[in-house]
């Protein structure tokens, strides 16, 4: 979370783009919520201007300009990856620069590339 | 929204049930919070003479400016005056309260007054929520009512809970005050503070940023720091087996205290060490907030329940150096998982492991030399090694249940000044001692450090750095030396773990980044103030520089394989005192 809004430049974790919470309690463990970049994101089909493109690789890029900071993506997402920038009323959302990557020590973050393999058919 | 500065500071009246915020640079000036912005805070707010545990002692909690910026400055000072000395009470502790002190818009809280009714205080940001905690107090698990307050209470970005158990509900006055589950505002009775104001837990969040001046060389002394913490071979002790890794260190070179001290080495202290606890019971490891290492360690502890055939249940316990020394070798226990219960019961009640310990150590000796007997105990028959025996007695102190118990709950030095043994109650200024029999650096350290914690001057790792020129007055000057530096550490906040890391040039470079510029000789200045302000406040309540009558135990047994000279021990005080006086009047 902190190297998220490191990468934007700002200490603390205002504006990060990746959040970490306990699973019910420390002893519990962690859980790390990010976008996983949907192939066909629900986030991009709620959207009402097209502010949200598909990205290629997956995932969503947010035309700022377009968005009217409606939050139907945010109740879209099934992960709960959408963050919210308060003082702009708009999304933040992960652009999968493996910043976080980086940084994590334990290498419990890892950005890969995958090719997803159309399902076959049952005949 | 950009963070409010760090001097930004929230008064909470627990009395009134009101609270503001006022902006305090010049107690944050120049740049630095922790430690040196706590110290003023309580020096104005706490009456000369007030009664640690009545409305007019405050609990003060601060972070500093490199807090939410860089790795490892992960901690928040706590300071308070004392109910277990009567003087200064500084406390720190990591887990999330840091980041999210400073996340809410805060450099510091001031807790002041006191409620009638138990309450649970919500700090989000800029809002504040007094809370009924009538149906949470009294709860015999501590985790319990913090897993109902985090279930009922949301909040933004990371948040910390601040808890405390039975022992501070009772005002144990060596009760703690728990962070996220697994760490402490420990030492130095906290928990009973906080207990004698009815505040059950204290729940803060926000999600604040925190502005830099300048983004390319942020990004450049974070990743130097970054790499350091976690490539370098200054933190690996932490990370790999964690602050256990000492047992077997202390145990080699013959400084590990054990059974009350009788002893410096001890047989069953292997089943108690970081290999043997990593081996067979480490089940996680975690990290305070803002930091790479994870040098907390949880062990994995599967217990059936009595009487039920297939039904277990499975504890996550944590474990470090201090609570082994305290909850096992000073104990004579050489079960793991004896002593792993024994911890699971201290941290229920949230009371200071280390305190407790010694404590139970005295306890032991005094029954076995018929000081008092099971008359006293309540049929408790303490015994090195029977842990079971130790929880009992746990829960006893917690309830207070008759004189005795009462007495142990204010410590062991008010209980040899009871019941006789002060020659082996084993505080130094009522303060129970730190697990390091290394020598005269060590116990000159417990007797002149400002919170009598061995990480005040580190006079333990002098011990082991055997010098012959070292003079007991150059022992003297190292220590307060350290003592000073360390002064600007815990006011920037960063963890004692990191100071191989955060050396003077790092400091000033990490600092200018959060906008304040500052020379070594003017971080060197404001340690040197900062600790003279301490020292002021204590003697302000009655601490004198005077060794006074040690306990003989530590001069009969041998440390590091010799005897402690009484002589030079008294020499080093002696000296400490005159060059930290002189220090006081230079300003």
């Amino acid at each position: 979370m902190f190297a998220c809004a490191r990468w934007q430049g700002e200490g603390g974790v205002e504006r990060s783009r990746i959040g970490v919470h306990s699973a019910g309690g420390m002893e519990h463990g962690f859980v790390v919520v990010v976008c996983r970049g949907c192939e066909d994101p629900p986030c991009a089909r709620v959207c009402p201007t097209d502010a949200l493109k598909r990205r290629k690789g997956g995932g969503v890029l947010l035309k700022e300009a377009l968005c009217i900071g409606c939050r139907n993506c945010q109740e879209a997402c099934t992960l709960g990856a959408i963050f919210w920038d308060d003082s702009a009323g708009k999304p933040m959302i992960c652009v999968h620069c493996g910043t976080c990557a980086k940084y994590c020590p334990h290498a419990v973050l890892d950005l890969e590339e995958s090719v997803v393999q159309e399902a076959a058919h049952a005949c | 929204m950009p963070a409010e500065p760090l001097s930004h500071v929230l008064y909470i009246d627990l009395t009134n049930r009101t609270h503001h915020v006022r902006e305090r640079s010049d107690v944050f000036a120049p740049g630095l919070g922790g430690a040196h912005a706590a110290t003023r805070l309580l020096e104005e707010e706490c009456p000369a003479g007030a009664d640690p545990l009545g409305p007019e002692n405050p609990a003060v909690f601060a972070v500093g400016p490199l807090t939410c910026l860089f790795p490892l400055a992960s901690k928040t000072v706590a300071m308070f005056k004392s109910p277990l000395t009567g003087d200064l009470g500084e406390s720190h502790a990591g887990g999330r309260s840091a980041v999210a002190i400073r996340h809410a818009g805060y450099g510091a809280i001031v807790i002041r007054g006191a409620s009638d009714l138990p309450l649970y205080v919500v700090i989000d940001g800029s809002h504040v929520h007094f809370r009924d905690a009538s149906a949470i107090w009294g709860m015999t698990r501590g985790s319990t009512s913090a897993k109902i307050i985090r279930g009922r209470e949301s909040g933004s970005g990371l948040r910390t809970i601040m808890r405390i158990g039975r022992a501070g509900e009772r005002l144990v006055r060596y009760a703690s005050v728990t962070t996220e589950t697994y760490r402490h505002f420990g030492r130095m009775g906290l928990g009973a503070v906080l207990g004698s104001k009815k505040l059950k837990a204290i729940h803060i969040s926000g999600r604040s940023s925190v502005p830099v001046t300048d983004r390319k060389q942020y990004q450049a002394i974070y990743d130097e720091i970054h790499t350091a913490a976690v490539e370098s071979e200054l933190m690996k002790k932490y990370h790999d087996l964690g602050t256990a890794v000492n047992v077997g260190h202390l145990l080699e070179m013959g400084g590990l205290p054990a059974k009350n001290l009788r002893e410096s080495r001890y047989d069953g202290a292997e089943t108690l060490s970081g290999e043997n606890l990593a081996e067979n019971y480490l089940g996680r490891r975690l990290a305070c907030g803002h930091c790479p290492v994870a040098c907390i360690h949880l062990a994995a502890l599967r217990q059936p329940y009595e009487d039920e055939p297939y039904f277990y249940k499975t504890s996550m316990i944590s474990y470090d150096y201090e609570l082994i020394y305290a909850l096992g070798t000073m104990l004579g226990i050489s079960d793991a998982q004896g002593y792993l219960r024994l911890t699971e019961a201290v941290e229920d009640c949230g009371l200071d492991a280390m305190s407790a310990g010694v404590v139970l150590a005295w306890a032991t000796e005094a029954l076995e030399r018929g000081l008092i007997s099971t008359a006293e105990t309540l049929d408790v028959k303490l015994a090195w090694g029977d842990w079971a025996t130790y929880i009992q007695a746990i829960r006893l102190i917690v309830e207070q249940s008759n004189e005795f118990y009462r007495t142990l709950a204010l410590g062991a030095h008010a209980a040899a000044e009871r019941y006789g043994g002060a020659e082996f109650a084993l505080a130094f200024n009522r303060v129970e001692m730190p697990g390091y029999h290394t020598g005269a650096g060590a116990y000159a350290n417990y007797v002149t450090g400002a919170r009598h914690s061995h990480l005040d001057s580190a006079g333990y790792s002098l011990d082991q750095k055997a010098d012959p020129a070292r003079t007991p007055e150059k022992l003297a000057a190292e220590l307060l030396k350290e003592e000073q530096w360390r002064q600007v550490l815990s006011s920037l906040v960063v963890c004692f773990f990191a100071r191989g890391i955060y050396k003077p040039d790092v400091v000033m470079r990490a600092l200018a980044v959060a906008g304040v510029s500052l020379t070594e000789s003017d971080l060197t200045r404001l340690g040197r103030e900062t600790l003279a302000a301490k020292h002021r406040f204590k003697q302000r309540e009655g601490f004198a520089w005077d060794a006074g009558a040690l306990p003989k135990r530590i001069f009969e047994t041998p440390a590091l394989g010799h005897p402690i000279s009484e002589e030079e021990l008294r020499r080093t005080v002696a000296e400490f005192a005159r060059l930290a006086t002189e220090a006081q009047t230079a300003g």
